[in-house]
């Protein structure tokens, strides 16, 4: 089979080399470890764990809204319930999804490197997200959190609940973040195999490239904001609270200056997933790889400067809301050319309905929805009707789970074989991605119609006008549970019983595919040499007229 | 601009609310260009996808694939022509949000305050109400807001205006109102426990109307009954979002019904009989009296209660039994 790399590595020595799920036995060996890709599968059992405890928490949301007035909880628990949700799943769940997951395992694999620069510090990393997981835990047995995962102030420097033990959880979450941001940089420029010039790095790698740089540079502000919303709450110094002297906008500045920037690293790794699996799963190469690698890092840089189409009705001045107007739109370009990309690059193509390939229709439906709603909400005169209602709710979860997560979920079904050694039941994993599209858009298109006729969002009670609409959003939210209740089949059926993997089931170009299923403990046998481009497959014709442009 | 809703309901359109500013008819244009425009690329784009998934489905292993890696001409017109639409959203908004943020100078002027849960309007004789905002019709309104703890939003869907409410700061904004009638406000900034219920309503009246309903707003004065004209304070000021007046029932404060003259058990530990003196303290000092099982958030009214008025409020409250 013809391969990116020309070493002679690869299932045929097997036996020499135990893979890395083998090679050392016992926990200990584990919470030890130093492998990348140890690590990442401990990343990935802890973010599952907490998207199954967000996840209750959006049901019983959902359930309490099915009719007006109380369901099931009272006001105050309801509104740590939604806070709950919305904290654990940004914090604990999104920004570490792809990155610290999928992209701890793989990314030194397409790198053909044995490991990320700082192994050590990697393992810091998930340490750090341990502790940061505690602290929330912490905050729930402590009196709960009802500020929204927003944190505004000066509520947040009032409420009676826990918000000590929470923003501190997400400050050393956010070392997490930065450890691996910094570790990705490195071993991206100091790492690639011979051979494996800047554009030949796999499209997954330039994300997660430019979702590092953002870590590394956005993270420190977050840090800095909650440490100042602690001493505020603990010392009385007076800095967001007015009651001390201090400015309630000024907070919103500061969270949106790192959560702005954070959207893309949630997304961005979708984009580079998305971008391994629409090439692999329909023979073809990228279309544009320059115009997508280059992209993400303009996304990333005019990602910082956008923080304040947060706050259009919030007090910032008028000159300031035209200004960041103007520059969400200028974002909404370059993603747009990567929508287009993806597209034009199953033209000519010979597509394979595989499971991920399903997830790659979930994902262009669903973002594009994601995308094209977010010109509604830059419109100044229009976000003013939008902001704070369920049309930004609907948006953002288009866009958050109907984009990254989905890529999350079609990445894992992707690079599960490799990650386990073990393949899945095709059929049951393309009815989850059926039956998660028809919940998804059932639960979350309604939030649109709600949005734009005026329900607004964090409300535990709503007028009767809103009930339908809302009886339908839930229902959605039963059918999107089943739906990931048969990819968790799937995946556990896989294990038990899976047929094993071939190294490379899907006939991938780069370099992940170029070792065993499961990689050995050290990745390669020896070191692969990169000749080709990432998707240089054997099926292209290269002789075709009008090859390249 | 009816033409662009895809259903009508309502001067809205299937999407919007009810259509009753001046502000209205150019906030729903600019959604329905968006939306159409969206809906365009989103057929395009799905429509591409469909086609491509179904025209370059694998047939065989010796499927050939395309070679081809990209096309600077199509990418370039992908990017400007996405690009120049995006623009005349951009200035379309911006239009729009210019004559939000500018009142006329002939507005008249109103003071909005947010506290927990409930809204004050104060009217340009001094005049107050809660949760009632009474404007003339085809009048341009100009509202200065504060708040008096955390952040609310005020937010009226019907005339497409929403500005933040703040502690430390005044904002503002006006409309003109198009339509007779009485329209939601809803709080969109969120604010604790009962902030779905931080709701009122603007009443849409006729001039005469409205000058009416000023006159019928001032204070106590000679000739009121005194327990009737504390009710009508007692509505104006909100308190009922947060005090039951039927006995026992908890909404957020305790029931006034039947405190007067009965024993209260605070939280440091202390009991009383609840006289005048008591009412009159935890009206202006709220926090300095906290009765078992109640958390200290209640707003201290010092200062937009006084003489006459927090006697009449005093004596409805006693009137609870």
């Amino acid at each position: 089979m013809a391969s990116i790399a020309e070493t002679h590595t690869g299932p045929h020595d097997g036996g020499h080399h135990e893979s890395y799920l083998t090679a050392k036995r016992g926990i200990a060996s584990w919470l030890t470890t130093v492998d990348h890709k140890r690590i990442g599968v401990m990343y990935l059992a802890s973010i599952l764990f907490f998207f199954f405890v967000g996840g209750v928490a959006a049901l019983l949301v959902r359930t309490e809204l099915l009719n007006p007035g109380k369901d099931l909880v009272e006001h105050a628990v309801y509104n740590q319930l939604f806070t709950l949700h919305g904290a654990i799943m940004v914090f604990l769940f999104i920004v570490p999804s792809i990155p610290a997951s999928l992209g701890n395992i793989v990314l030194p694999l397409m790198l053909g490197a044995k490991d990320v620069a700082f192994p050590k510090m990697n393992l810091a990393s998930y340490y750090f997200y341990v502790v940061g997981a505690i602290l929330f835990i912490l905050t729930i047995v402590l009196g709960g959190l009802d500020t929204g995962w927003t944190f505004y102030a000066p509520y947040s420097t009032t409420t009676s609940t826990s918000v000590i033990s929470a923003t501190f959880g997400a400050f050393v979450l956010g070392f997490s973040s930065i450890f691996t941001g910094i570790n990705f940089l490195v071993t991206i420029h100091k790492m690639r195999a011979p051979g494996m010039t800047w554009d030949r790095m796999p499209l997954m790698v330039w994300a997660l490239y430019a979702t590092s740089l953002i870590q590394v540079l956005a993270t420190p502000v977050i840090a800095i904001t909650l440490l100042l919303l602690i001493c505020e709450r603990t010392f009385g110094i007076g800095i967001f609270d007015p009651a001390l002297g201090g400015d309630p906008v000024l907070f919103q500045h500061f969270f949106w200056f790192y959560s702005h920037p954070v959207v893309y690293v949630m997304i961005l790794p979708g984009f580079g997933v998305i971008s391994e699996l629409v090439t692999v799963h329909s023979r073809k190469g990228i279309f544009g790889y320059m115009a997508i690698a280059i992209s993400s890092v303009a996304i990333a840089f005019i990602g910082f400067l956008v923080w304040g189409h947060h706050m259009f009705v919030a007090g910032e001045s008028s000159l300031a809301a035209t200004v960041f107007s103007f520059l969400t739109f200028a974002v909404a370009v370059p993603t747009a050319i990567k929508v287009f990309s993806w597209i034009a690059t199953m033209y000519g193509g010979s597509i394979r309905y595989t499971t991920p390939m399903y997830y790659v229709f979930v994902f262009l439906f669903l973002f594009s929805i994601g995308g094209l709603t977010g010109l509604f909400l830059g419109a100044l005169a229009v976000d003013v009707q939008m902001h704070d209602t369920y049309f930004v709710v609907a948006h953002f979860h288009y866009v958050m789970m109907g984009g990254t997560f989905i890529a999350f979920l079609g990445g894992l079904f992707h690079w599960w074989p490799k990650f386990t050694g073990k393949m899945y039941d095709e059929r049951l994993g393309k009815l989850s991605a059926v039956l998660v599209f028809i919940g998804f858009n059932v639960t979350f298109f309604t939030q649109f119609v709600l949005g734009s006729r005026g329900m607004p969002r964090r409300y535990y009670t709503y007028q009767p006008q809103f009930h339908t609409l809302h009886e339908i959003s839930t229902i959605g939210s039963y059918i999107l549970t089943a739906g990931l209740l048969v990819a968790l089949v799937t995946f556990i059926k896989s294990l038990k019983s899976g047929e094993k993997a071939t190294a490379n089931p899907w006939n991938g170009m780069t370099l992940e595919w170029h070792t065993e299923s499961p990689p050995i403990e050290h990745n390669f046998a020896e070191q692969p040499i990169c000749r080709r481009g990432p998707y240089d497959f054997p099926e292209i014709d290269e002789s075709a007229a009008g090859a390249r442009h | 601009m009816q033409t662009f809703s895809p259903v009508l309901i309502g001067s809205g359109g299937f999407w919007m609310p009810p259509q009753a500013s001046t502000f209205a008819p150019n906030t729903d244009a600019l959604f329905h260009f968006i939306l159409w425009l969206c809906a365009i690329f989103f057929a395009g784009l799905m429509g591409a996808t469909a086609y491509f998934g179904w025209k370059y489905k694998k047939r065989s292993d010796a499927d050939r694939t395309s070679p081809i890696r990209g096309n600077h001409k199509l990418e370039i017109v992908w990017s400007v022509i996405p690009g120049l639409l995006l623009l005349v959203i951009f200035g379309w908004g911006f239009a729009g949000y210019r004559e939000m943020i500018v009142a006329p100078p002939n507005a008249i002027n109103m003071h909005i305050t947010g506290q927990k849960w409930s809204w004050t309007m104060t009217y340009p004789n001094g005049g107050e109400d809660g949760n009632r905002l009474v404007v003339p019709i085809n009048e341009p309104v100009k509202l200065t807001m504060s708040s008096i703890d955390v952040i609310h939003s005020f937010f009226v869907p019907a005339f497409r205006v929403k500005r933040d409410v703040i502690p430390n700061r005044y904002t503002t904004i006006w409309f003109q109102a198009t339509e007779l009638g009485s329209y939601p406000i809803y709080c969109t900034e969120y604010c604790g426990d009962r902030h779905s219920e931080m709701i009122g309503h603007v009443d849409v009246v006729t001039r005469e109307e409205y000058e009416t309903y000023l006159r019928g707003l001032a204070g106590c004065s000679e000739g009121d009954d005194l327990v009737a004209c504390g009710e009508r304070q007692f509505q104006r000021l909100g308190c009922g979002a947060c005090h039951s007046v039927v006995p026992g029932q908890r909404i957020v404060g305790p029931s006034l019904a039947q405190v007067f003259g009965h024993e209260v058990s605070l939280t440091d530990g202390t009991t009383l009989t609840a006289d005048e003196d008591y009412l009159r303290q935890s009206i202006m000092d709220p926090n300095s009296q906290i009765v078992e099982g109640f958390a200290p958030q209640m707003p201290t009214f010092a200062g937009r209660l006084d003489g006459v008025n927090l006697a009449a409020v005093i004596e409805y409250i006693k009137s609870l039994q």
